[in-house]
This record gives C-alpha cells, sequence and structure tokens, in this order.
C-alpha cells in the first residue's frame, strides 16, 4: 500500500473524527390534521418530488389469511373513485409521474414520483389520493390479481433462491406472522375475498397508522399542504396494535428440502433483534465485519476468496419491529455443499468465540463512516431513511448522530453482544437441494 | 449481495426496462449539470460531469471489451478478466484494492456485458485520488495468478449455476439468443457456456488483458461534486504515465440475413410456461435512416410504457390472456438488435393463445396509426425520467460510459429526449410495418418439466474435469 493512500486515508479519517461534514439532512416532523406523521426533508435542487406513504399494514397482520396484505396493496389501483385501472394508471403516466407499491413483512409502501411543476403536481397528488383513499376493489380486478398472485407463487416454487428463503422464514418463526411469505400461500390466496381486502383496507390504511416521507423541491408551507391533499381521505382510524415477540424456537436444527438444482442453497440463523434494539449498533458494526460487507467480510473472504465455493457468501441482520432474523447464507454445487457448510459454521464459531481483531474494527468503522455520505447523497435514499425513522419512531436526529454512535462501538461492547445474542448453537440451518448434505 | 455482476443488455434495457422508466436527453435541468472533456496523450478519454448537490464523486473506467469481442471457445472471457482485476497487480496483493475502497468508505463494483466492461468506486469527494491510484495501477499492472484463477473461475461458475443454469426462464433467455443470431456474437451469453468456462486457462486471461486493457481502449467518467481542472489533473497524474498500445480491430461478424422464422422449444424443470418472440431490428448503429431506432423505442413503449399501455391495458386487463407481457428494444447497440416481446399466459391460457394475442396486439400497428394521447404520454414519460435520472451520479455515469464505450457520443444522451420528440405516429408505423417481419422472428417456449428430485436436466460433458 502507498503513503499515498494512507495520506488521503488519514486525513480523511481524521475529518470523519472531528464530525465535520457529518450532518444528515434537516428533517422536519409534524402530523397532519387527522394524525397521520409526516416526515419531511427539502431537496430544492431537481424539481421533482419523491413520497412514500407507509402503514404498519404488512404481512405480519395476515392474520392468518397469508397473503392479504399484499392483495390489498396490489388492488389499491385497480379502480379508486369511479376511475378504472386503466384511467388511473394512465392519470399518472401521461404526465411522467411513476406509482409503485410493495409489501413487506412489517410494511406496507405506496410511493410516488413526480415533478414538481403545479399543473403536473397537482394532477399526480389529486390521482394518488383518490387511490389511497377511495379504492373500489372491483370484483373483476380481484379474481384477476388472484390469478396473477397464483402464477407469481408458482414462479416462485420453481426458484431454488425463494424456495430456500421461504422455508427459512417458516422454520424460525414457527407460529410468528413473519412465518410465511408476504406473497402468502395457494392455499389462503384462494380463499380470500373482496370482504376481506376490504376489511383490512378498512382497519389499516388509516391517517394514524400512517407514515408519510417526503423529499422534493417543496417548501415547507406546500409540503403541508401536500400532506394534507394525500392524506385527508383516509379515516383517521388508529395504529395497529403490537406484534408478538418472537422467541427463539429453533434451538440447532436443521432442515432439508429436496429440489432438483444443481446448487445446494443454505441459509441459517434466528430472530435476534428489533429496530429499537439497545445492541443495534454493536451488532451492525460487528456483523460488518463478519458477512456485512461484500467481498471485504469474513464470510465471503473465507467461503468465496479462499476457496472459491461460492458467488454469493454473506450474513445480515434485519432489524424489525418485533424480532427480525439473523441470516448467513451461501450457494454452492451441491458436491461441495458440505465442506462449505463446515466453513461457514467455523467462521460464525470463531467470529463469536474470539470477535474481531482491533484492526478490523477501526476498518470497519472507517468504511461505515467514511461512507455515511453516500447513504444520504440521493432523494431515493433519502425517502427510505425517512420512512424507517418514521415507522419505526426512531430519534429524528438518528442520521446526526448515526456517525459518532458507530464510532463509540467498543471492541468489548461488541464481542458481548455478539455472545449474548448470537448463539451458534440456536442456528437453523435450512438446505435446499438435490444431493445428500 | 451480488458484487460482480452482469449486464447482460445495452443502455436502457441495462438500467431500467425501455423507455418508461428511465431516458437521457437535454431540458433547462440538464444545462446544470455541466460536462468537460478531455483525451489524455496517452488517449485515455476522460469525460467529467459536475453535480454539486452532495459531497460524493463516482469514477467509472470502462474497456471497450466484453462479451461480443469473444467467440465460440473463449466465451465469457472477459467477465472472467473482469473478476481476475479485483485479485491483486505488482504492488497490491489480491484484494486489497477492495480492503482500500472500504476503508475509505467506498462501495464499489464492476460489471461485463456484451459491448463494455466497467469498474466503479463512489466515494466522498476528496477521496477521488485513491480510486484513481488504484484503477491506473490495475489498468496495466494486473498480476493474473494462476492460485488465483483456479479459485475464481469457479466463483464464476457458481455465479453461473445460481443465476442461470438453476433459473428456467434464464435457461430459455439464453437459447433464444443463441437461436435468434447465428453469427452475431450477441449469440453466446456474457458470462460464458459452462464448458468454456471449464476449459479457460490463466494464458488465456492473460492474452486478453494484454490485448483490451490500455488506456487507449479506455473512458474514465467522473461525476459528482468536483472541480473538471481538478479532476484532469489527477487523472493525468495517475493515468497518464500509463504506456498505451495497439489495439485490434474488432472485426465485424455482421449477422447473416435471417431466412424465415426460428422455432425452438426448451425443457426445464419449471411451474410456469413462457413465451419469448424476436424480431431482428436495427440499432444506432446498424439503421436504414437515423429516426428508425427512435421510432422503435416509441414502439416498445406504445405496447410496455408502463401500466396505461397497451399490453397492460389490452393484455393482462382487457382479454386477461396474459399474466405478465414485456416488449423490450434498445437503440443504444453497436450491432443488428432485437425487438423482443415476451409473457406468460394467464391460468388457463396457452402458449398458443398468448402468441396469437401478441400478434393481434403487433399487426394493428403495421397498417394503423397510434393515438396522439399514446405518443404524449411517452414523451411526457421521456421528460420526467431525464429529471429523474439526475438523482444519483451514479446512473448519469453510467449513461456516459455506455454511449462512449458503445461507439456513441455521450452527446447523443444529451439528445435523446429531442430526438423521441420528433417522433410522429408515421414513423412509429413505418418500423413496425418494416421490422416486424415473420420471417425475421424468433421463438423460443419455456415448456416446464415436472420439478421432482431427479438431478437436474442435460449437464454439459465436461464436468468431470472440474477441480
Amino acid at each position: 500500500m502507498s503513503a499515498n493512500i494512507f495520506g488521503v486515508a488519514l486525513s480523511a479519517a481524521l475529518l470523519v473524527a472531528t464530525g465535520v461534514a457529518q450532518a444528515g439532512p434537516k428533517i422536519e416532523q409534524w402530523q397532519t390534521s387527522n394524525g397521520a406523521r409526516v416526515y419531511f426533508v427539502s431537496a430544492p435542487d431537481l424539481p421533482m418530488l419523491d413520497v412514500q406513504l407507509v402503514f404498519d399494514a404488512g404481512s405480519a397482520r395476515d392474520n392468518g389469511k397469508f397473503g392479504l396484505a399484499s392483495f390489498t396493496n396490489n388492488m389499491l389501483n385497480e379502480g379508486a373513485g369511479g376511475l378504472d385501472a386503466n384511467e388511473i394508471a394512465a392519470r399518472f403516466e401521461n404526465i411522467g409521474a411513476s406509482y409503485g407499491s410493495t409489501v413487506e413483512r412489517d410494511m406496507a409502501v405506496v410511493g410516488l414520483r413526480t415533478l414538481t411543476d403545479p399543473p403536473l403536481l397537482n394532477a399526480a397528488l389529486e390521482n394518488f389520493a383518490t387511490v389511497l383513499a377511495k379504492p373500489e376493489f372491483p370484483q373483476k380486478e380481484f379474481e384477476r390479481v388472484r390469478q396473477q398472485t397464483l402464477i407469481g407463487l408458482a414462479q416462485a416454487k420453481q426458484s431454488p433462491d425463494a424456495v430456500t428463503e421461504k422455508a427459512f422464514y417458516a422454520a424460525i418463526y414457527g407460529q410468528h406472522p413473519y412465518a410465511t411469505e408476504p406473497s402468502g400461500d395457494e392455499e389462503t390466496v384462494k380463499a380470500l375475498s373482496v370482504d376481506h381486502v376490504q376489511a383490512f383496507y378498512k382497519q389499516y390504511y388509516v391517517a394514524k397508522n400512517a407514515v408519510v416521507a417526503m423529499v422534493g423541491a417543496l417548501s415547507r408551507a406546500d409540503a403541508e399542504r401536500v400532506a394534507e391533499q394525500i392524506t385527508q381521505g383516509l379515516a383517521a382510524g388508529a395504529s395497529a396494535s403490537g406484534l408478538p415477540a418472537a422467541d427463539n424456537v429453533g434451538g440447532g436444527r436443521e432442515q432439508r428440502v429436496a429440489f432438483p438444482s444443481s446448487q445446494t442453497h443454505v441459509l441459517s440463523g434466528f430472530p435476534t433483534y428489533t429496530r429499537n434494539d439497545p445492541d443495534y449498533f454493536a451488532l451492525y458494526v460487528g456483523n460488518h465485519i463478519l458477512g456485512g460487507n461484500g467481498l471485504v467480510s469474513r464470510m465471503s473472504e473465507q467461503i468465496r476468496e479462499k476457496r472459491g465455493l461460492a458467488y454469493s457468501a454473506y450474513s445480515h441482520f434485519v432489524p424489525m419491529r418485533a424480532e427480525g432474523p439473523f441470516i448467513v447464507g451461501f450457494q454452492t454445487r451441491t458436491s461441495q455443499a458440505v465442506e462449505a457448510l463446515q466453513v461457514m459454521r467455523a467462521t460464525l464459531n470463531d467470529f463469536v468465540t474470539k470477535g474481531p481483531t482491533e484492526e478490523e474494527l477501526r476498518n470497519a468503522k472507517l468504511n461505515i463512516t467514511g461512507g455515511f455520505a453516500l447513504r444520504i447523497a440521493s432523494n431515493k435514499s433519502i425517502v427510505q431513511y425517512l420512512a424507517v425513522i418514521g415507522f419505526y419512531k426512531l430519534p429524528l436526529d438518528f442520521l446526526d448522530t448515526y456517525v459518532s454512535k458507530i464510532n463509540a462501538v467498543t471492541l468489548a461492547q461488541l464481542k458481548d453482544a455478539f455472545k449474548r445474542r448470537v448463539v451458534p448453537a440456536n442456528m437453523v440451518t435450512v438446505v435446499v437441494g438435490s444431493g445428500p448434505v | 449481495m451480488t458484487l460482480q455482476y452482469i449486464i447482460p443488455k445495452g443502455v436502457y434495457a441495462a438500467i431500467c426496462a425501455g423507455i418508461s422508466a428511465c431516458c437521457i436527453g437535454g431540458t433547462a435541468w440538464g444545462a446544470e449539470n455541466t460536462v468537460h472533456e478531455k483525451t489524455l496523450s496517452n488517449g485515455l478519454k476522460v469525460i467529467v460531469k459536475e453535480d454539486h448537490r452532495a459531497p460524493v464523486v463516482v469514477s467509472e473506467v470502462w474497456y471497450k471489451v466484453g462479451a461480443s469481442y469473444e467467440h465460440d471457445g473463449i466465451t465469457g472471457l472477459s467477465h472472467v478478466l473482469e473478476h481476475m482485476m479485483f485479485k491483486g497487480t505488482k504492488k497490491h496483493p489480491p484484494n486489497e484494492f477492495s480492503r482500500i475502497i472500504s476503508q475509505n468508505g467506498g462501495r464499489e463494483n464492476a460489471f461485463t456485458g456484451r459491448d463494455y466492461t466497467a469498474y466503479y468506486q463512489q466515494l466522498e469527494k476528496s477521496r477521488l485520488p485513491i480510486s484513481f491510484e488504484l484503477e491506473a495501477d490495475r489498468m496495466r499492472n494486473l498480476a493474473l495468478k494462476k492460485e488465483e484463477f483456479v479459485k475464481e473461475v469457479q466463483v464464476v461458475m457458481e455465479e453461473r449455476r445460481m443465476r442461470t443454469e438453476d433459473e428456467p426462464t434464464a435457461v430459455t433467455n439464453e437459447q433464444f439468443y443463441a437461436t435468434a443470431y447465428v453469427n452475431s456474437p450477441y449469440s453466446h451469453p456474457v458470462i460464458g457456456w459452462m464448458n468454456d468456462l471449464e476449459n479457460m486457462t490463466v494464458e488465456d486471461l492473460q492474452h486478453w488483458y494484454e490485448t483490451w486493457y490500455a488506456p487507449n481502449n479506455a473512458t474514465l467518467v467522473v461525476v459528482g461534486d468536483v472541480v473538471p481542472a481538478e479532476v484532469f489533473k489527477l487523472a493525468e497524474k495517475y493515468y497518464g504515465p500509463l504506456k498505451k498500445s495497439v489495439i485490434p480491430k474488432q472485426k465485424p461478424s455482421v449477422e447473416i440475413p435471417q431466412r424465415g422464422q426460428r422455432r425452438i422449444v426448451v425443457k426445464a424443470k419449471a411451474e410456469v410456461p413462457i413465451l419469448m418472440m424476436g424480431y431482428k431490428a436495427p440499432s444506432l448503429k446498424d439503421m436504414h435512416e437515423e429516426w428508425e431506432p427512435y421510432a422503435l423505442e416509441v414502439l416498445a413503449a406504445v405496447l410496455d410504457g408502463g401500466s396505461s399501455a397497451r399490453f397492460a391495458k389490452n393484455l393482462v386487463r382487457g382479454t386477461q390472456i396474459a399474466s405478465s407481457v414485456d416488449a423490450d428494444y434498445d437503440a443504444f447497440t453497436p450491432r443488428r438488435e432485437l425487438f423482443v416481446v415476451s409473457g406468460t399466459p394467464a391460468q388457463n391460457k396457452t402458449i398458443p393463445e398468448l402468441e396469437a394475442a401478441i400478434r393481434a396486439q403487433l399487426e394493428p400497428l403495421k397498417t394503423e396509426l397510434i393515438g396522439d394521447d399514446e405518443l404524449s404520454r411517452i414523451k411526457a414519460q421521456v421528460v420526467a425520467a431525464k429529471v429523474y435520472e439526475k438523482d444519483t451520479v451514479y446512473y448519469q455515469a453510467m449513461l456516459i460510459g455506455m454511449l462512449e464505450t458503445m461507439g456513441f457520443d455521450w452527446r447523443m444522451g444529451e439528445q435523446y429526449v429531442d430526438k423521441i420528440r420528433a417522433i410522429t405516429a408515421e414513423q412509429v408505423r413505418s418500423v413496425a410495418q418494416r421490422y416486424l417481419l415473420e420471417d425475421q422472428l424468433t421463438v423460443a417456449v419455456l415448456e416446464p418439466q415436472a420439478m421432482d428430485n431427479s438431478p437436474t436436466a442435460p449437464r454439459s460433458g465436461g464436468m468431470k474435469h472440474v477441480r
């Protein structure tokens, strides 16, 4: 390594340490008149606006009707306020606006990207508000969306990746609402009705269960009007209740699923921590070293770089409302799956037992803090941060204090957190493939 | 967690699915992001675009080499070389490149396409010299070690198993292109055929590296919160001393004329059938009239430029014959292209019914004019997408790099909106008449086979040679 590179690296590291240019964007926060929480960042440079409405209406709210949350979200733009699906789509696309929606286990998201030229903005917002507040769930479209959902579920059955993920969540979550895929399963999707969707919508697509995240070329006053316009048609309602805790029900099991693929796919882990966990930063930094930083992480180093066993080998924590999973994963051709699994386990055990070195910790901090500017460099990434901050009620200074909290993690804290929270003996391992492992 | 990934198609298809989701072109807002260019004496072209919205920078090095430079027996070479570019130089041991970028808070990756290989780092703006030093070093000083190659080619084979062999839609896609093209190098996949990967040697890579990796075969694109004069100075300092070399002229391998329809069935373990239909069509490097590729982009958007476009409106929602159906065309490639329509039938509908329904959507385009509402919708979408594109420095750099590397001028990106705006309904009808021809059509159908748990279907013969 040349002196030149070190020189630059060190001076930049000093900048980080003194906190220069590490403040996040200025987040403004208020509530709409019917109780939706708004998070807004003014970004005047480009004449565009990104909006995400996030409802606590993810698949964790399916309540046994697996796929209901996704189905409801998919139906919003299939007919609303007297407009059919074609007309709704045309009203966005004719002005270059784009509408999108998605459902995860915690969140149901409805999003809009539009230009802020006033006539275009108003047309986009009006259509968006109609979709949110006046969906009609027409029977004919309902049946079609059901057929499309079933085809999507069939496609998932032919992908070893999708099969593994589904089996993994089912194995580690047992009876917990996180156990099923957001897209649901065949049997329950076949049994869904318009009445179910309507009831779900009525309960969860309400202002007090919503976060409005917005980034764009608007003044605060305009942003307040926009937030009102989007949410005014929503009933005030109530926020969703808490989710049950996800106990680590597993306790060191291994589950095999036969699948006719040339590779064996492996996912291993268990439910670990929530978004508001006090160990959040220690575990995040630790995982960065273990398997969260691409080719530079230990998992990739041991499985891919040293042995050429897999294209992708990684670990991550998924912080969620209830305990989200810790996941370690890779895929390799079946004949060497045993070897790769041994390497994965040895790498994890070693990390949990001995922890990282001081140098690894220092390098992880340099990466996370030195890359902070990249995390908030686009409207798109800022609006996603706002959605997360709002949804999980993280402090408004989450981004401002991010770098100092990363830097404050000590080696002792990190080791202690991993020892307490990541017990290798409790790992539930799902192995999907065609051969003996 | 994809670290080195592949973009199998050209400029627009790679970044988004056609005209609907993004575009390039000039508007009043474009003028603020000024572009500066300079060619160093060793032939390295440097293009700098200022974007001062955030204190970040992206630096990309694009080489004029990719899968279309390969021939039978050495397919996948460009992509494996891309992987090996992280395996050290005379100065830096394997993977140190990634470690240094990581210590500097950077994100990095690389990708290989049919007509390019590119490497990038995204960094806080003060770290740009780090990227330049490392990237300049590996442009000429790569140390290709056999022991590293032996492992890395296994990684690439795993990548191929993961992305292609075990994914029936990807298998179909690969066989579709291998059928549609006879002698064009677009016939083989970017990742290469498995048998070619199994028989690749480190000497093959050494030769490939020495042939194509030189400053006069590369473009450096920098976009971000930078001062162009300073970037040029840095480029001179780090890249300036590199020696140029003699770059061979790529053989044209112009695709032979197609003489009648081609049709294949692909059998793979799957649950859901798919249909792919591809018509030979010109690109902006191989065209009858300059407006034709732009008119074909509009044609694709008429069919599939959003949820209000004809396919969604008529086939997914109207007749409900398709569960999904897409149109895909890319004007910005150096070789003859395909106008591809692909789809999945709805439940209880068959592939022949879907094919007939798609033809019934295509036929009227040859005789009837598209509506003013459709044309104005498409134009509004490209204008808006031009603004949205400016939200990230990464995409801005990518568009410049792709255009330059495939032999276009980056200014064609700035002109894109105007070119699309100039297209008329008559021109769209004209390209439909001229190019949606039965004799120029290739059809592939995925015929799902039972998902029982016997070992996966046909393996290539060379498996026994693997390590």
